[in-house]
């Protein structure tokens, strides 16, 4: 199986975040920056394939030049090798673009799997699957919470807002996965150290064949007008239970007319 | 007027979702509103009262196994047909997994911009959004094409405005590609007649201090008594106490109720992100330096397991 892991770089769901006030892309300079948290899971899955059916595991991100240590971070799970597509004109760039553009880094890998985190912690969007499938013509199995592959068939334990779905289809396909089908390994030193040596590609726009104008702000097909800070919540009461304080809770929520 | 396509989000259990509504509700400001029913045989039908109920004066039907067999790629197809050929003036989806599927595949086939997890959108198509865990809001346009949005549930309340919608049956045209995916079994896990997640005005949510699986009994039980949704934590989901379809949080659902209440959850950022914009927050912590306490809006520091059980006694007294 050759296995092609997404992994994207972004900023630290812990801390602040905001859009930058030049141009209100979101402000990755001065972020603490980590690999998005679901693509850890999709990296533990890609090994567990490698693991049980032999292949290979190749890392792909797009990103700035910054987002080689999310690579590195990611090689140092296990995975064998990496392609950090990087441009400084993909800065900015939509959802549709980026489809482009890994689309276009995938058509040179051949891989059978393309496995990723279902959504990102910075945008959310959750498009990127099928937005890849739709492109590259191949099977979506999107939202997994549990995945196997026998031969070149895959099954897939969708997750639902009423339950789940079991869906299949044939390599090559897209899956995407959410937190709950595994448990990410921890980065052994030796993993560390030899992640510093597993080859790394990078591919510029010009690589893939792509114009700058079809990318970044240039080639988006969306823009953010406008951007504010909510104001932060403010705490409101806070009582402390002397044997009244489910009463007291009521006595609230009646007020506020919930009861 | 030009016509706005709202993608129904609707199951056979349990009808129209209320999110459709709320895009029915929205999309009457943009222009004529047409429904876009996909799924199984009959489902149009099944769902046509409710939708002309909300103001749907046409309804698309794109119905059949062709389109209910397989996953997501042939409603996207059908969807895409649509607009080719009726050109509205907007597309609007539910931000659930599926619709913001459909809206991806859409936006690559029409070469179009998207905009997700919009709470309002204007006149002129300007969505507003908000992000990073609700920190903050942005108003955002699409650029290129027209503009296909995905509505977050719970960012309005819906507002009747009865029409008798005609139905127009479409004939389903998918190719091979669309049909790589098969769905093989769908099993729905939803326990109860408790009202959906995501959609419910309110949550009562429990997290790791709940102790247990079975004591979430009583987080079930003080939902039931307010009419509301359970929900959990994921340090509560992690260590097996729900399951993970009712996660709120940042990796998880996110929750916008009028009313939440958090029973033995700190409060990390995690769960934060998933319900804060939540209208009024009630917690209920035995820690009184619980993060959760700063945006509670009534906190009580106290055991949840003496607080609950009396509070529960109190509703039920004032019923």
């Amino acid at each position: 199986m050759n296995i092609v892991v997404l992994v994207k770089q972004v900023p630290d769901s812990g801390a602040e975040r905001t859009l930058s006030s030049s141009d209100n892309t979101v402000e990755r300079a001065s972020a603490n920056n980590v690999i998005n948290e679901m693509d850890e899971y999709a990296i533990e899955e890609a090994l567990k394939i490698k693991e049980a059916h032999g292949g290979e595991v190749t890392i792909l991100t797009m990103g700035p030049e910054r987002a080689a240590d999310s690579v590195r971070k990611a090689l140092s799970m296990g995975p064998d090798k990496a392609v950090h597509v990087s441009d400084e004109a993909l800065h900015g760039s939509c959802a549709v673009a980026t489809s482009k553009v890994l689309a276009a880094a995938l058509g040179t890998l051949n891989a059978d799997i393309v496995i990723c985190g279902a959504e990102s912690t910075d945008g959310r969007v959750q498009v990127m699957p099928h937005m890849l499938a739709e492109r590259l013509g191949v099977a979506a199995l999107t939202g997994a919470r549990k995945l196997t592959v026998e031969g070149s068939q895959l099954t897939a334990e969708r997750q639902t807002d009423e339950g789940y779905e079991v869906v299949t289809a044939a390599t090559p396909a897209v899956v995407s996965v959410w937190d709950t089908i595994n448990e990410p390994r921890y980065p052994s030193f030796k993993g560390i150290m030899a992640a510093k040596k597993k080859p790394v590609t990078t591919l510029s726009l010009a690589d893939l064949g792509i114009a700058a104008d079809e990318v970044g702000a240039a080639g988006a097909t969306s823009a953010v007008v406008e951007f504010a800070k909510r104001p932060p919540r403010s705490a409101g009461q806070k009582i402390t239970d002397e044997g009244t304080g489910g009463e007291q809770l009521v006595a609230y929520l009646a007020a506020e007319k919930f009861v | 007027m030009a016509e706005v396509l709202v993608v129904v989000e609707a199951s056979q259990t349990s009808g129209v979702k209320k999110v459709t509504l709320e895009m029915l509700t929205i999309a009457r400001s943009l222009g004529s509103v047409s429904a876009v029913v996909l799924g199984g045989a009959g489902a149009a039908e099944q769902f046509a009262a409710k939708l002309g109920e909300f103001g749907a004066e046409k309804i698309y039907a794109g119905e059949g196994e062709e389109v209910d067999g397989y996953l997501v790629a042939p409603k996207a197809t059908v969807v895409a047909e649509l607009i080719k050929r009726i050109e509205p003036a907007a597309v609007l989806l539910a931000s659930s997994q599926e619709g913001k599927e459909i809206a991806g595949r859409l936006a690559v086939k029409l070469d179009n911009g998207l905009l997700t997890d919009a709470v309002e959108v204007a006149a002129d198509g300007t969505a507003t959004q908000v992000v990073f865990a609700g920190s903050g809001i942005v108003k955002s346009k699409v650029t290129r094409g027209l503009p296909i949005v995905t509505i977050r549930p719970n960012s309005i309340t819906p507002v009747a405005a009865a029409a008798t919608p005609a139905v127009e049956q479409l004939t389903v045209t998918v190719s091979d590609t669309d049909k790589l995916t098969k769905v093989v079994e769908r099993v729905a896990e939803q326990k109860g007649s408790r009202p959906e997640l995501t959609e419910a005005s309110i949550v009562v949510s429990g997290g790791r201090g709940v102790g247990n699986a079975d004591n979430f009994k009583l987080v079930e039980e003080m939902a039931d008594l307010l009419g509301g949704a359970v929900g959990a934590s994921r340090a509560a989901v992690d260590s097996g106490y729900y399951p993970h379809q009712f996660q709120v949080g940042q990796t998880g659902k996110t929750v916008s109720p009028q009313l939440y209440v958090a029973l033995g959850i700190s409060g990390a950022i995690q769960h934060r992100a998933g319900m804060q914009t939540s209208k009024t927050i009630i917690a209920v912590n035995k820690d009184p330096e619980a993060p959760i306490f700063e945006l509670a809006d009534f906190g009580v520091v106290g055991d949840l397991f003496k607080v609950v059980p009396q509070a529960d006694e109190e509703i039920r007294k004032r019923k």
